[in-house]
């Protein structure tokens, strides 16, 4: 390949999802030979463009191009069958058959229309040794560790012998040993002149193995850039972006200094995730969780919300300290979530606007006193009108509103209880810029209310500009709190990038 | 694991050598060849619908409409000989198309529309038993030189044992069913969309065309079944085959394969039916037991299977949630 040609394509792509444009206009350009680096925050549609640019999701318009022709896969059998695989984030196996039957599934090789199971498993066992695996290939997946498993899922990628090979976060299960083992094959495959698209949020990777870089916020296509031209620090400004600041300028809400501390978390670890994580967030503050992809910061919301359990350290509430089972538990004592995963853990998208609000309320009233209807409709408008949400009642299904008034309405559902302690995780992720401020706003008028806020977020002019303090995570670790005048956006990106 | 995998199914074997052990110990004349030629003669429909269910379930579904198809397939087969006239094999050339549509029909509606198989193969099953019972209420006979050709086709055991037509032509079915799960990219396929549909989808398996293929087979083996049973009643009746798609789906999860899918094998099923046989000969040989105690120990053994299968499910739900707090 001494001349690069041009493999695929996209032009002005467009995904649209009721109520949220996951995908504005996405240009992406992947020639052959090349190690295509795809880049984003969370949420900014690198998953989506990935799922439409494989068949497994329809683009709403816009043109993909593959060796020159126009064409969109109907499926992900049709993409693979041109010879676009792809491996996606989570592993995409079947846990109940045989890894040379996952390796090999619709691809078996056959004798008289039979599958020649004995040929198979020595295939895969050749493949395989390219990964250094020497595994039994007729036990169930399922057997296997989830590092093993992703690199079985990459190597069925390689044995489609592709074109285009997409991997989606490809080393998030991997240790440096078997990342290393990874890039060689990428680089091997490379040379044979496939193009390979990486997906990852360890920033050291991209600029280990990647020719070129495309990056994505918020469905939209920041740039594309060499690799080699691309400093570290302006690739992290171009994921996070700066775009906010004419909104936010106004100065951050100042904390009385003599507040009491509401929520301590004194080096709390959760098996798998975080650990030695500790913070304090004083009556009436907002505090801001800042870190990429993966430093934590979820995890650390849903610790303090009694999702996930803690194998380590304790959460102190308001003095007391705090042993959460379930979500029902934070709950009680005060503590309420907006999850990120707005889609499937915080809307109940078939359930009315009224019903969505008046949820935890009525969880928290119990079964046996159901909350009169008249009550409900007098809520529900209320919110409705406090909030400003977008509707023409408040009987429509919630699934039918945008993502920012779908964002409110779950707003709206915690403060009916008014909560002591609530937790924003990414609260204006896939909202439009109109909503977005009056979400800030609201943020803000809580906290001088006296409410207690943790906020995560992706936009650091964001957190800035409401946050009392700011706790930085890398690493699923904590790495530094920055408050005052020390907290400003460059500064905290400088921590999140020091690696 | 491959032990695990295996266990229910060796499970089921001990269990029905244990209770043919026990009734040849008790009675003269239950272990002998004739007893298990009748095993299989006499639940031969059965166990061919079981086929079928089986690989409906191992695909994650579940087919109950196959009771009504039987009714139906034998009601159309002993009115088309009886009252038009028809050659039995040209009726059955009819029939079992049809099946096959009734099923593509389910499938479809079960694919396109993302319907629970339940209540599509429900509606199917009130569809079949209501045509049956307007082709005809009464039990309508059957007399044709050809049926009395295949009552007398096949050959003895030593012992008093007979292998007739519905034994053959069950085994038949039974050998291509294994190989078509485990030498055809379509068995692959089935077991596939039984472990997760959406990854199989993402691996490039054709989901519709497995689907609606899956039940297409699980109609045309319950017609078959229809057919086979009117070999044995030397009639067709619009009653017949009530629940009987409950017996076989009891077969399949005894016979060790996962009700949620992804997990099992043809000759478990079998072993199942075998052994709800067995049962029932064991209480036929005591005589003094009500033949309704034979659903009462099919009841309990369900629910030792399910609990069995709830334990074995739940160590693979371990290495579930190992790799998704990993991920996190």
């Amino acid at each position: 390949m001494t001349t690069p040609s041009l493999v695929l394509e996209l032009k002005q792509v467009c995904k649209h999802f009721p109520g949220v444009k996951a995908l504005q206009d996405v240009d992406l350009r992947l020639f052959a030979g090349e190690v295509h680096a795809l880049l984003g925050e969370n949420g900014a549609g690198k998953s989506t463009l990935v799922k439409v640019m494989t068949g497994a999701l329809a683009k709403s318009s816009g043109d993909i191009y593959f060796n020159g022709q126009n064409c969109s896969f109907a499926s992900p059998a049709a993409a693979q069958q041109a010879g676009i695989s792809t491996v996606y984030q989570e592993v995409n196996l079947l846990p109940n058959l045989s890894v040379a039957q996952n390796l090999f599934l619709g691809h078996e090789p056959r004798r008289f229309g039979l599958i020649q199971h004995q040929k198979m498993q020595q295939q895969a066992q050749q493949l395989l040794l390219r990964f250094k695996l020497n595994i039994d290939v007729t036990a169930p997946l399922a057997q296997y560790s989830v590092a093993v498993q992703q690199l079985i899922a990459i190597a069925r990628g390689v044995a489609m012998s592709a074109k285009v090979l997409v991997l989606d976060e490809p080393t998030a299960s991997l240790d440096s040993s078997e990342v290393q083992m990874l890039f060689d094959v990428m680089r091997q495959l490379r040379e044979q002149g496939v193009a390979i698209v990486f997906i990852t949020h360890f920033l050291d990777q991209v600029y280990q193995i990647s020719d070129r870089i495309t990056v994505l916020r918020n469905g939209s296509k920041v740039g594309e850039y060499l690799a080699a031209d691309l400093p570290r620090s302006r690739l992290i400004e171009a994921m996070l972006g700066k775009e906010l600041q004419q909104l936010t300028h106004q100065a951050a809400t100042t904390t009385p200094a003599v507040a009491e501390p509401l929520l301590v978390l004194n080096n709390i670890a959760v098996k798998g995730s975080i650990s030695g994580v500790s913070l304090t967030v004083a009556q009436g503050q907002a505090v801001g969780l800042a870190g990429l992809l993966g430093s934590g910061r979820t995890e650390v919301c849903r610790a303090v919300y009694g999702v996930d359990a803690l194998s380590q350290g304790e959460i102190q509430f308001g003095g007391k300290t705090l042993r959460l089972q379930q979500p029902a538990d934070a709950i009680k004592a005060g503590i309420a979530l907006c999850p990120e995963e707005r889609k499937t853990e915080g809307i109940i998208g078939p359930l009315s606007i009224r019903e969505n609000i008046m949820l935890a309320l009525q969880a928290r009233r119990g079964w046996w006193r159901y909350l009169p209807v008249k009550q409900q409709q007098q809520l529900a408008a209320f919110y409705i009108d406090k909030l400003q949400i977008a509707t023409p009642d408040a009987d429509k299904p919630i699934e039918q509103l945008s993502g920012g008034n779908q964002q409110k309405v779950i707003l709206a559902r915690w403060l009916a209880i008014n909560p002591q302690l609530l937790i924003l995780d990414e609260p204006t992720r896939g909202i439009d810029i109109g909503a977005h401020a009056e979400i800030l706003l609201l943020i803000k008028s809580l906290c001088q209310q006296g409410m207690s806020l943790l906020v995560t977020s992706s936009e650091l002019e964001e957190l800035v500009a409401f946050a009392g303090k700011v706790v930085v995570l890398r690493d699923r670790q904590k790495v530094t709190e920055l408050s005052g005048d020390t907290m400003t956006a460059p500064h905290i990106m400088q921590a999140i990038a020091e690696g | 694991m491959m032990s695990v995998r295996y266990l229910p199914l060796w499970i089921t074997a001990a269990l029905l050598c244990l209770l043919f052990g026990i009734g040849g110990w008790q009675f003269d004349g239950f272990a002998s060849l004739a007893v298990v030629s009748n095993l299989f003669s006499d639940n031969a429909f059965l166990l061919i619908v079981a086929l079928g269910m089986t690989l409906v379930i191992i695909s994650g579904g579940i087919d109950l409409s196959v009771g009504a198809v039987i009714a139906l397939s034998g009601v159309a087969a002993s009115l088309l000989i009886s009252q038009y006239q028809w050659h039995p094999l040209l009726a059955f050339a009819l029939i079992l198309p049809v099946a096959a549509l009734f099923g593509a029909l389910m499938g479809v509606l079960i694919h396109v529309y993302k319907l629970q198989p339940f209540i599509v193969t429900l509606a199917g099953m009130f569809l079949a038993r209501g045509l049956a019972t307007t082709l005809s209420e009464e039990s309508v006979a059957i007399n044709h030189s050809f049926y009395d050709a295949i009552a007398e086709f096949g050959f003895a055991l030593p012992g008093g044992g007979w292998v007739g037509a519905s034994t053959m032509i069950f085994i038949v079915l039974l050998l291509l069913v294994i190989v078509l799960m485990h030498y055809s990219r379509f068995g692959t396929y089935v077991y596939a969309l039984g472990g997760n549909s959406q990854s199989a989808e993402l691996m490039g398996v054709p989901v519709a065309r497995t689907t609606i293929a899956i039940y297409v087979l699980s109609s045309v083996l319950a017609a078959l079944a229809g057919i086979v049973f009117t070999f044995y009643t030397f009639s067709g009746y619009a009653l017949a085959g009530v629940g009987m798609e409950l017996d076989a789906i009891a077969a399949v999860v005894i016979g060790g394969t996962l009700l949620t899918g992804g997990s099992g094998f043809v000759i478990g099923t079998v072993l199942g039916v075998l052994l709800m046989g067995v049962i029932q000969t064991y209480i036929i040989f005591d005589g003094s037991l009500s033949s309704w105690w034979t659903k009462i120990v099919i009841g309990l053994l369900l629910f030792g299977f399910i609990v069995l299968q709830k334990l074995l499910s739940r160590r693979t739900a371990l290495t579930t949630a190992a790799r998704s707090t990993a991920h996190g």
